[in-house]
């Protein structure tokens, strides 16, 4: 990756900036905040919840100081409820609900308190699922993401032999390399993963799952699909989405054109010396990706970063409060203006744009890094040809109600299957795709924790 | 996992948690669905002949955001026949064979009375009697309830009357309302019951309305003495527990009754002495599903502090209630201000200046103004330490080598 090939801030103030958002509570203020809940039943928040954790009961546990039992109740219903802590919107799902917003204006702080008792049982090494008696049956997981891991996590517990293939060299999947660093370190998405390892699942990094006919990588291990299904009583796809998508323009091969994901990858590592950032940064899209690429943009350094997406702001897809956060940072909007081409000698040093409100006027923006997020893509081929399942008309793997594909034997959870959400959903897919498993490979429904 | 099962005078329950005689055990549906939940033990609202209540009858008091801190009543026993309390009773036991079900009654002052009711209850298939001798309202002023419980020669009496035709374990459930908790325990006792149970509700008037004038709860215009329950009442409740506890000649299981809400309330009164818990406001409050976190944290309770079963905390802290002329008199803490935790509030201050010995000045340090405790002055009584709002701020710390121990006791007796 190129850009400038330095940043322009020091270590210390780059720390600064990426302090966590929602910082680890004291004793003192968890206990305080947990007595502010009202206990509710059948809680508001609870069905906010996508995986639906017992909220008032997590938080009451934490009031009546059984913090081992307060982060059982959040694992139960969600393996990555550490994660989910700090990297949930919550605005709009368990807070925004929360009835102290219509009494006081100030809902209680669901997210912090999720995190306070999850830190409690990482600190302590207390494990609090428990590995199912084997019931002599496996199961294959494509990919180490929220889905996969969510998966594996409720299968070990029903007593399956999970083994999970990651072709990346970590797992944890976005969870690891994509979250902004803002809101989550790399560590809390390991040691999460630990979890499920604990579980007795076995996670094979740099694994590929491939095509017979595919050149398999040097450095990963390449499986073909098929094997799987021989290896395992039954495989589990949660790949998740595939590249970022391309501008399909002039210049952008260009060197300081990089890929959103790619650059907050490189962030991921806290290398700060070695990741490139330039000091007149655009970038390209309006969804959250966009939004964390603009404002770690920011935070590393570049004096000045512009978001640019072809349609209005109400159509951004990005959510308000992750929009608030670039506006404090002091991303600079661009409406209605749809990138055209990318110029520059060698590197990049403008962007011109044309606007799509109906002007049809250019526009040129200088800049020496375009950072591209304008979603990914659909890993159709790898769906039809590599594993065999249909997909819809966006690319989407079709699943029925139990998370079974149209291939008898293969089921699919997480973004591959939503198209692009959030973590916690992924989870819930994940949750979901276990009881479907386990309704057909044991022929018992079983009602996990926060299934419906 | 920690063995949560007990067996309380006979009476064998799944876990020590039961739920007190009170509107959460009216029915035997109620009843079933609390077993559900996991309660492990039940005492039926008090039997007897069917009562008129009045409406409204619940008043209560907060504390800050915390809504009933202490509750108050003036319901009297089930306004259902025996009949169908009974039936309901059967059905309940046949459904649920492990879980306690004890049956609360309470009859007028005649022995043929007691001995009718006792009979048919047993013939229920319950698994124990709790007499009711504790109801502070309405029924002490028909020569009942508390009116029994206050006299010690009635509890004697009635308990006696009870055992004659009692075939299953008897629990005397003892009203607060006295001076003194061991006479009316050992009137129990030496009646021949097989266990108490206490507190029952205090004597209690939660307020007026001071734009009306009527006294809270408004019963047409007017209001009456009711009985005080809830988080308020635990520390009266603890009292009386450890008092009978610790007295050498009532040997029998206590079951703790009073402010009970967590898993730490109840570890409380078994440290105390209790061999089973009863719940009542704490479930009117918030349901029967507190029982899950009661249950768990026990669990994990026990299994930190290395318990295999929860009957080995039973009483541990009971030989370190004693007579206050027992107290060390050369035991000597002093208050101490941690900096780096102060947060500058000075209620330390002002609290120790206008509230207990003047033993605090104001020092500077890293530009900030601090409380500090002048250690010669300070009489270690705790005040500080309690009102600060800043947890570990202020720790009492010990200046005595523990060396020279004496009791006010030793010294009057080497006089
Ligand atoms: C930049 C960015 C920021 C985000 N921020 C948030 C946020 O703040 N909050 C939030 O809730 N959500 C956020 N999300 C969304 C969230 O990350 C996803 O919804 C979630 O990770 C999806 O989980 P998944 O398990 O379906 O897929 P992924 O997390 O994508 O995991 C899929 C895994 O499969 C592996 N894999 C793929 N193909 C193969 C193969 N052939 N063989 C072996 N392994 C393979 C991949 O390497 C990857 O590890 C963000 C997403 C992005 C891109
Ligand atoms: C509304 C109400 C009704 C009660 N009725 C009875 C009763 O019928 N018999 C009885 O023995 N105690 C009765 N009690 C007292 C409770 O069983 C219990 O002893 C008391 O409430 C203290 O426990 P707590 O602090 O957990 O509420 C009643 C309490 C309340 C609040
Ligand atoms: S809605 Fe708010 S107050 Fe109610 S249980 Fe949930 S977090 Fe507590
Ligand atoms: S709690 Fe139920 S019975 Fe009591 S006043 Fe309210 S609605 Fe009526
Ligand atoms: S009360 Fe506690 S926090 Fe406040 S000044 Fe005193 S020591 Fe400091």
């Amino acid at each position: 990756m190129s850009g400038t090939d330095r940043n322009h801030l020091d270590t210390a103030t780059i720390e600064e900036n990426f302090a966590e958002i929602n910082p680890a509570m004291t004793f003192a203020e968890a206990a305080a905040e947990a007595h502010r809940c009202l206990y509710c039943y059948d809680a508001p928040c609870m069905q906010a919840c996508p995986t639906h954790i017992d909220v008032p009961s997590f938080i009451r546990k934490i009031a009546t100081e059984n913090l081992k039992g307060s982060a059982r109740v959040i694992f139960e219903a969600n393996p990555i409820g550490a994660t989910c802590a700090r990297v949930c919107p919550v605005e709009v799902l368990c807070e925004g609900a929360c009835v102290e917003k219509t009494l006081l204006q100030r809902p209680i702080e669901i997210g912090r308190l999720q995190r306070h008792a999850t830190d409690h049982v990482f600190k302590n090494n207390i494990s609090v699922l428990k590995r199912g008696e084997p019931n002599g049956m496996s199961v294959g997981i494509i990919g180490s993401g929220p889905a996969g891991l969510s998966g594996a996590a409720y299968l070990a517990q029903l007593g399956y032999d999970v083994t999970i293939y990651e072709r990346k060299e970590m797992a944890g999947g976005l969870n690891t390399y994509a979250m902004a660093e803002y809101k989550i370190r790399q560590q809390t998405s390991l040691e999460e993963v630990g979890l499920v390892e604990a579980l007795g699942v076995n996670i094979r990094v740099n694994t590929e799952i491939i095509r017979p006919d595919a050149e398999s990588d040097e450095a990963k291990e390449g499986i073909v699909f098929d094997r799987l299904l021989q290896d395992h009583n039954t495989v589990l796809i949660a790949v998740g989405l595939g590249q970022t998508n391309r501008l399909n323009i002039p210049g952008e091969s260009l060197k300081g054109v990089n890929d959103a994901l790619a650059f907050i990858e490189q962030i991921k590592t806290r290398e700060w010396d070695s990741i490139s950032v330039g000091k007149n940064v655009v970038v390209i899209g309006a969804g959250n990706t966009a939004i964390d690429a603009a404002t770690q943009a920011k935070r590393l350094g570049a004096e000045k970063v512009t978001l640019i997406y072809r349609r209005t702001e109400k159509d951004a897809p990005a959510y308000d409060y992750e929009m608030e956060i670039a506006r404090l940072d002091g991303v600079e909007f661009v409406w209605q203006a749809a990138p055209a081409e990318i110029i520059g000698n060698g590197s990049v040093s403008l962007l011109r744009c044309v606007k799509t409100d109906g002007s049809g006027e250019s526009l040129d923006i200088a800049c020496d890094q375009v950072i591209k997020a304008i979603g990914q893509s659909r890993m159709t081929e790898f769906f039809t040809e590599t594993c065999g399942v249909n997909t819809d008309e966006h690319g989407r793997v079709i699943v029925d109600e139990m998370m079974m594909t149209t291939r008898p034997e293969v089921f699919a959870a997480g973004d591959c299957v939503s198209g692009g959400a959030d973590a916690v959903d992924a989870a819930q897919l994940g949750k979901k795709a276990a009881a479907g498993i386990h309704n057909h490979l044991a022929g018992v429904y079983v009602d996990l924790p926060g299934l419906y | 996992m920690a063995d949560l099962s007990i067996n309380f005078a006979g009476i064998r329950s799944p876990n020590p948690f039961w739920l007190a005689s009170a509107p959460p055990t009216n029915l035997g549906s109620m009843v079933e669905r609390a077993f559900d939940a996991g309660w492990g033990g039940a005492v039926w609202k008090t039997i007897g002949a069917p009562a008129v209540n009045v409406s409204s009858r619940l008043a209560s008091i907060d504390s800050g955001a915390l809504r009933m801190a202490g509750l108050n009543n003036i319901e009297l026993i089930s306004d259902r026949s025996v009949e169908v309390n009974l039936k309901e009773i059967y059905a309940c036991k046949k459904k649920y064979p492990d879980n306690a079900v004890i049956v609360s009654l309470m009859v007028e002052s005649n022995r043929e009375a007691w001995h009718d009711i006792v009979k048919r209850t047993q013939d229920s298939g319950a698994d124990g009697l709790e007499l009711n001798f504790g109801c502070p309202h309405g029924m002490s002023e028909r020569g009942m309830g508390s009116a029994m419980g206050q006299v010690p020669e009635y509890t004697r009496m009635v308990t006696e009357w009870v055992m004659e035709a009692a075939e299953i374990p008897v629990i005397v459930k003892l009203t607060p309302n006295v001076t003194d908790i061991i006479p009316p325990a050992l009137a129990a006792f030496r009646g021949g019951t097989n266990a108490i149970s206490l507190i029952n509700t205090i004597n209690s008037l939660m307020g007026v309305d001071i734009d009306t004038f009527i006294p809270h709860p408004n019963v047409n215009g007017k209001a009456a003495h009711g009985g005080y329950c809830g988080p308020a009442v635990k520390p009266i409740a603890l009292n009386m527990v450890a008092e009978i506890a610790r007295n050498e000649t009532i040997n029998v299981p206590i079951s703790g009754i009073g402010g009970i809400a967590t898993w730490r309330d109840a570890v409380e009164f078994m440290l105390l002495g209790a061999g089973s818990v009863q719940v009542c406001t704490a479930v009117m409050h918030y349901g029967y599903r507190i029982v899950e976190d009661m249950i768990d944290g026990l669990n994990n309770y026990l299994d930190e502090k290395g318990f295999a079963s929860v009957n080995d905390i039973i009483g541990l802290s009971v030989p370190r209630v004693v007579d206050w002329s027992d107290l060390d008199l050369n035991y000597k803490v002093v208050a101490n201000v941690d900096e780096e935790k102060c947060v500058q509030c000075n209620l330390c201050y002002v609290a120790c200046e206008d509230g207990a010995h003047q033993s605090f000045e104001f020092v500077e340090s890293n530009g900030k103004r601090y409380p500090r405790v002048i250690e010669e002055e300070c009489v270690g009584c705790n005040l500080c330490s309690l009102i600060c709002p800043s947890p570990g701020a202020i720790t009492m710390q010990r200046r005595d080598d523990g060396t020279n121990s004496r009791t006010w006791r030793e010294l009057e007796e080497n006089k």
